[in-house]
């Protein structure tokens, strides 16, 4: 088993290098760069912008940036904000907890939903329960998540105030004054996190149905049921546990996706995350905070994928490990 | 294809008949063909509801998003780009505005035909686009084997481990690119999952018989992966386009939504719900139009992938 998640991880290296050469590349074939705001700036004159490019390092080639960057970056350094030289590392950090929020409560939600649903509607298969969680995931499922949040916002913050109803907050993490306090943090995330988690509850719920009922069919099923157990024991316990398995590994899988979606969900809430920084990085073309976020995105994806392989060598025995 | 050689001059009547009983069981069976794959598989997609009606939908959005030129000019009678700041954000019905009009004061009907227009095609070029790379890498990786599969999956597998939407927004940040480049655009970064369903076909037919004899008779390669291999490779690709449209259809809005994807003024169905987010306390209408239309459509398609992936499937065939 160690050897097998060292291998992985080893594994992981190359691939990570890749990732990062070719964003680098990608970012830096961007044209236009920091400097751009003062060329067409006529009171500044071409030593001072040929200063500038010195002092950021831009006059060298890209490649052996390149070099620079990852022998900063092996070592937690991701350099400065070309824009307003506040630390990468330390703006990166600052977000990354309000990401992690948003997108762990979301697939909280979307699982705690899903795994009833999905379970039951496949236990009660062709019953009107079974037809309406279908219907229902794979209209859900059609939803375009930022469509979703903005709907939201329209229905429960805009006519709920004008109905006089109770409405939510539809921006930021917290109230500045006066709030902040774990109530208002709740509030706060209650929609936004709702809103991403939605789409997932439904791809969730028909998986688990799936897996469910592939696994009812199989032998040891029939074993226990034939053994005498009692229904209920062979359904939530011997078909659930299994059943469960392949959910672990899309866990994994799922984590680039949320995060993509994260991308929208905080655009439209004001949400302070990763995908919002990474978004006005991009605007502002500001290469280090955006190679700084993407690399941290590549790594969370990849050790997503590993953890997912790994839980799922741990859990089941009949994967061998080649 | 060659004559079928004569079996009357046979040395042993008895043999000439075992042949020919032979011939005439193997006339019976195989030359007189039941229903084509093409026909059996619309049988059974005809058999399920849902998808019939997600089809009438389908083609209903896509006739109504193809014909915009002539709504334009014979049911609104308003250009997708003339507006008129006075009366933006009108409700539904108002001054022969059928839907309504935009933040800018334009015809939303239009707006949306146009816009509907320009995800469609971003969406199946964009399919076309992968699947002309990622089904070629797929065969070749398969068919081939050895180096060059696994360069090209190593490949693959770095392509998968990038985090696809940021890099789509990085590389149309850089090039600013058209509705056509977009598509291309969209096809470099998600052609890895076909070509991995192609190649894990590819392997398995490249052991089967009929390979063997096509490479016996001195077919080259090129021949057998176009004439041989492909078309049994055909219904994966279908079932696979149908489900992967919707997809190219949310992940073009959704780089359009967030100002990376079709440019202002073209309209697209991301970029109007754009315009619509600031103005959501004035109008519901704005928000909700655009992205209905998008998840109309999305549905549908999906509906239709659904169906055909059920009639389609070669491991259902039995």
């Amino acid at each position: 088993m160690a050897r097998f998640i060292v291998r992985r991880v080893v594994q992981m290296i190359p691939l990570l290098l890749g990732i990062t050469f070719l964003i680098f590349a990608l970012v830096n074939l961007i044209p236009g760069s920091p400097i751009q705001a003062f060329e067409f700036n006529p009171r500044a004159r071409p030593e001072d912008i040929a200063r500038i490019r010195e002092n950021l390092g831009l006059n060298e080639p890209w490649p052996l940036r390149y070099f620079y960057w990852l022998s900063d970056a092996v070592r937690g350094d991701f350099g400065f904000s070309l824009i307003n030289a506040t630390s990468v590392t330390d703006r990166i950090v600052g977000v990354l907890p309000n990401t992690l929020i948003l997108t762990g409560t979301s697939l909280l939600f979307a699982l705690i939903f899903a795994v009833p649903l999905g379970v039951y509607s496949a236990v009660k298969r062709n019953s009107w329960f079974d037809h309406l969680v279908t219907i229902g995931s794979t209209a859900t499922f059609a939803i375009p998540t930022f469509w979703l949040g903005l709907m939201m916002i329209v229905i429960f913050a805009v006519k709920f105030r004008e109905w006089g109803l109770p409405s939510l907050p539809v921006s930021g993490t917290h109230n500045f004054r006066g709030g902040g306090d774990l109530l208002d943090r709740a509030r706060h995330l209650l929609m936004p996190a709702v809103a991403l988690g939605i789409v997932q509850l439904a791809g969730w719920t028909r998986y688990i149905r799936g897996s469910m009922l592939e696994v009812i069919r199989q032998d040891f099923i029939r074993a226990a049921a034939a053994k005498g157990l009692r229904e209920q024991s062979v359904l939530y316990v011997h078909a659930l546990r299994n059943a469960l398995l392949p959910l672990v590994t899309l866990i994994g899988l799922t984590i680039p996706e949320l995060f993509g979606g994260a991308f929208f969900i905080e655009q439209i809430f004001a949400w302070n995350g990763v995908g919002r920084l990474t978004l006005d990085a991009l605007n502002d073309r500001d290469y280090t905070v955006v190679m700084g976020t993407f690399t941290i995105l590549a790594v969370l994806t990849l050790f997503g994928n590993l953890i997912a392989d790994v839980l799922y060598a741990v859990l089941d025995p009949r994967i061998r490990l080649s | 294809m060659a004559q079928r050689p004569s079996v009357s001059n046979n040395r042993s009547p008895v043999l000439a008949r075992a042949v020919s009983t032979r011939q005439a069981a193997l006339d019976r069976n195989v030359l007189k063909e039941g229903p084509s794959l093409s026909r059996r598989a619309w049988r059974r997609f005809r058999r399920n509801k849902v998808s019939l009606v997600a089809l009438g939908i389908s083609i209903a959005i896509i006739l109504f998003t193809l014909s915009a030129h002539l709504l334009s000019e014979y049911v609104t009678g308003y250009d997708y780009a003339a507006g008129d700041l006075r009366g933006n954000l009108q409700d539904p019905f108002t001054d022969d505005h059928i839907l309504g009009t935009d933040p800018n004061g334009r015809d939303l009907l239009t707006r949306i035909a146009f816009g509907g227009r320009i995800s469609l095609q971003v969406a199946t070029l964009a399919a076309l686009s992968i699947l002309a790379i990622g089904g070629t890498a797929g065969a070749v990786a398969g068919y081939f084997g050895g180096k060059i599969d696994s360069i090209l999956m190593r490949l693959v597998d770095v392509i998968l481990c990038l985090p696809g939407l940021a890099v789509l927004l990085l590389v149309s940040t850089i090039f600013r690119p058209g509705p056509v480049a977009l598509s291309f655009v969209i096809a470099v970064i998600s052609w890895p999952t076909i070509s991995r369903l192609v190649r894990s076909e590819v392997l398995t037919l490249r052991e089967r018989d009929f390979v063997d004899a096509a490479r016996v008779i001195g077919a080259s390669d090129a021949r057998i992966i176009f004439r041989h291999i492909f078309p049994n490779v055909v219904p994966i690709i279908v079932v696979w386009i149908s489900l992967a449209i919707p997809g190219l259809i949310l992940t073009e809005a959704a780089l359009s939504f967030l100002g990376f994807g079709v440019q202002i003024p073209i309209p697209s169905w991301g970029n109007m719900l754009q315009d619509a987010t600031a103005f959501y306390t004035r109008s519901w209408w704005n928000v909700f139009l655009p992205g209905f239309a998008i998840y109309l459509t999305v549905l549908s398609i999906n509906l239709v992938g659904n169906g055909l992936r059920d009639a389609l499937d070669p491991r259902l065939n039995d």
